[in-house]
């Protein structure tokens, strides 16, 4: 009797953040308001910029350890775990900030902590920490997330592997150093079995790269692969087997990009509420109209679902939760739909001036139907619901 | 005796398991099932009757109230391991009680020593069955524009009015009204909180029948019914402040009170309903699925709320949030029911329909978002105290 009730002990964990994490958004908060307010990502794009980030400010985040947070200390990172990575990406979200965290350390560093050799895990997780590798994964093949790829295949050879096939929606992908590419060794198109991922240089021959413009204006391409020799040292995992540890890597990154989502969501709501009291019609704020405040009160419940959701979520990452792929499929379609609803509310409350490219409420509608896409969208992780209460 | 938090549930789990007899483990079927104490009590049977002594000796019936009223004197943690360890057998509450979920709270807060003396030991020993009397048929969502008027002569108030959705108030000894003292001054501030004897003369009631058929609700007239001065909790005129202090308690309760961890789940109940075939009905396994991930999603708002107010980071306008959601979800919750289970889902008598319970409990549920404050007053108050939306 006496250990299951220590056991029961241990595993409840209250949904608060501590001191060090409430700390940690502070400075986060802080840093990303004065380097970085939404001024900062209007510009980058005003200017076309080639590189579609501020390395220098990449390199500052990095140096405050935001790139290593969920690397092993062995590794040059700072263990501090997902829940911190969570803070800083809810906050980046809030300020619409750019940089290579969602392709990097989120996708890349996940994966490689999570199925690289030792080898691969020093060369690579180091660089990360330090601000220095930009890693991607080369994933999508269509226009919808998939997690299985259709068409990509690499064939074995007397020195390695031969890729064939094309990626697109590669995120960083024109300023990638290297990526994970996720394509078929052996079996049929809807197996699991027979998924391989291997790292490409992305200078190496063969690659080609080509940036797409998507509506958030951040980093994204078409990436080709003909004839791309691959060693058999940079498989990550076991040859035909990769398809878990991608998986689990992609339950991670939605829960990330979930906790970006939501800190986008609560922005847009912020701003829109103190619109509301200083935007004046019929002589009074229009803040006052029931019409709005009713809506506006019925958002706010929906914002705090999403919050205990994500947080949830971010928890189970570090518990290494069985659970972790309802979490992450229910934050993404929660924080999807609740997103969805207040970006548009918040362009609608706005009146005239939110549809105006001078407003930056525009700017959070913009980024979040790109996020809302991204790893799944609302219906994707709704149907993944429906298996996992076994309805289908 | 000081122990530990492990030495207090493993000691409240034997305590449970040796005290708690077997047929008060059995989930409450109506509420017959139930005590709910009082002058006239009869226990249905002798496990009722121990289960409840047992309980009440303890305090348990009201853990956290303080020893000297009568509680049980335990820490937030303490009650917290009760709480669970009564859930891991299944245990019925051993009363039901307007006194400890209302009454108590409030008089704790705001009582005089006398008061509490004289109240609560009798509301944790079941010897007092209290009933709220708040709306009026006049004062609804508008509750502060109540009438039911109470004057002062000599030691004694003459009430002279009515009140609406008074819960038992056909079977309750005592009700803690709102009745209005001041006529003249602001409608807020012409409030107090009165406690009354139901079996005084000229007070009289009559049941209401709602959609779903026979309710507990009835409405309460008081003719010219006296009630004595030291029955006024805190001072005249300054009811409001213990009618909302008392409101927020009961939107906690209410908002948290469609949570089980017993009740199954309606994926559960789709599965039943609809069988394992995903063709059957794909759209309403979508709905299923949409109402599950919100559940799961207010259940982790629930406790998340909990984790916060133990660490002082609560606020009161939260209830409303947690009422609405609630009630909404739960009221969402009922239709799929209904859905699930077509025509069956709307038997309204008869065994083969175990005499309409899912049709009367589906309305029912369209109560949830009128009593207590409705959903509508509920996005007032978040608008105004959370976002602080002007006026």
């Amino acid at each position: 009797m006496e250990t299951t009730i220590k056991e029961k002990k241990q595993t409840y964990r209250p949904l608060v953040l501590d001191e060090e994490q409430q700390l940690l958004r502070e400075s986060a908060k802080d840093y990303l308001r004065e380097k970085s307010p939404v001024a900062a990502f209007r510009k980058l794009r005003d200017e076309a910029n080639p590189q579609g980030y501020d390395k220098h400010l990449w390199q500052e985040m990095a140096q405050m350890g935001w790139a290593g947070l969920t690397i092993a200390e062995e590794f040059g990172g700072m263990n501090y775990g997902y829940l911190g990575l969570g803070i800083v990406l809810e906050e980046m979200g809030r300020t619409l900030t750019s940089s290579p965290i969602n392709s990097t350390v989120l996708l890349g560093a996940t994966l490689v902590s999570l199925g690289g050799s030792e080898a691969q895990k020093k060369t690579l997780l180091g660089g990360i920490s330090e601000g220095k590798l930009v890693l991607t994964l080369a994933l999508e093949e269509g226009n919808h997330h998939q997690s299985l790829p259709k068409q990509t295949t690499a064939t074995k050879t007397a020195e390695g592997y031969t890729l064939q096939g094309q990626k697109t929606f590669v995120m960083d992908g024109h300023v990638a150093d290297k990526m994970v590419v996720v394509a078929r060794t052996s079996g049929n198109a809807t197996d699991t079995q027979g998924i391989t991922l291997f790292l490409v240089d992305a200078k190496a021959a063969g690659v080609n790269i080509h940036r797409s413009q998507l509506v958030d204006c951040r980093n994204y391409a078409k990436v080709s692969f003909e004839n791309v020799t691959v060693s058999a040292e940079d498989v990550i995992g076991n040859v035909g087997e990769g398809f878990a540890i991608l998986e689990k890597t992609l339950n991670i990154a939605r829960i990330g990009l979930s906790a970006e989502m939501l800190g986008m969501m609560q922005e847009a709501f912020d701003r829109t509420m103190v619109y509301l009291k200083e935007r004046k019609q019929f002589g009074v704020p229009i803040g006052s109209f029931q019409g709005l405040q009713h809506r506006s009160a019925d958002m706010y419940c929906h914002i705090e679902l999403c919050k205990s959701v994500v947080l949830k979520a971010l928890m189970s990452i570090e518990e290494d939760s069985a659970q972790l792929p309802m979490y992450a499929s229910l934050a993404k379609a929660k924080v999807g739909q609740t997103l969805a609803r207040v970006s548009n509310e918040a362009v609608q409350m706005f009146g005239g001036i939110g549809v105006t490219d001078d407003e930056e409420i525009g700017f959070f509608l913009k980024r979040a139907r790109v996020a809302q896409q991204s790893l799944g969208d609302y219906t994707y992780h709704l149907q993944r619901l429906v298996k996992f209460q076994k309805l289908a | 005796m000081v122990t530990t938090l492990e030495e207090f549930q493993i000691e409240t789990r034997a305590w449970l398991e040796e005290n708690c007899p077997l047929s008060m483990r059995q989930p409450v079927k109506s509420m017959d099932d139930v005590y709910w104490g009082g002058r006239k009590a009869k226990f249905n049977n002798e496990d009722q009757k121990q289960w409840f002594e047992k309980m009440s000796e303890r305090g348990w019936t009201a853990p956290q109230w303080p020893k000297q009223y009568g509680g049980g004197g335990l820490s937030k943690d303490e009650a917290r391991i009760l709480k669970a360890e009564t859930d891991r057998l299944n245990c019925r509450p051993a009363l039901y009680s307007f006194g400890i979920w209302m009454l108590g709270p409030a008089l704790l807060h705001y009582g005089s020593e006398e008061q509490k003396m004289e109240h609560l030991p009798k509301i944790v020993n079941g010897e007092i069955w209290w009933c709220q009397g708040y709306s009026e048929p006049g004062a609804g969502s508008d509750l502060a524009g109540l009438q039911t008027r109470a004057e002062l002569q000599g030691d004694e108030y003459i009430v002279n009015g009515s009140k609406i959705w008074t819960s038992y108030a056909d079977r309750a000894d005592m009700i803690f009204c709102l009745v209005r003292t001041n006529p003249d001054a602001k409608k807020h501030s012409g409030i107090s909180f009165l406690l009354i004897d139901m079996e005084n003369e000229g007070v009289s009631t009559s049941p209401i029948k709602l959609i779903s058929g026979k309710s507990a609700f009835c409405q309460t007239f008081f003719d010219n019914v006296k009630a004595p001065a030291r029955n006024l909790i805190g001072e005249e005129n300054a009811g409001w402040t213990i009618a909302k202090y008392l409101l927020t308690h009961e939107r906690d309760m209410i908002g948290a009170s469609f949570i089980s961890e017993g009740q199954k789940t309606l994926a559960e109940m789709a599965l039943e309903t609809l069988g394992e075939d995903p063709q059957t009905e794909p759209i309403l396994r979508t709905q299923v699925a949409q109402h599950e991930m919100d559940m799961l999603a207010f259940k982790l708002t629930l406790a998340r709320s909990t984790d916060e107010a133990k660490q002082g980071q609560g606020m009161g306008a939260k209830s409303s949030m947690l009422k609405y959601l609630g009630t909404e979800l739960n009221k969402d919750r009922h239709e799929l029911i209904v859905a699930l289970n077509g025509f069956d889902g709307l038997g309204w008598e008869g065994e083969e329909f175990n005499e309409g319970k899912i049709v009367r409990d589906y309305l029912r549920t369209k109560a949830n978002s009128i009593e207590g404050g409705t959903s509508e007053i509920q996005l007032n108050i978040i608008s105004k105290h959370i976002l602080g939306l002007p006026g």
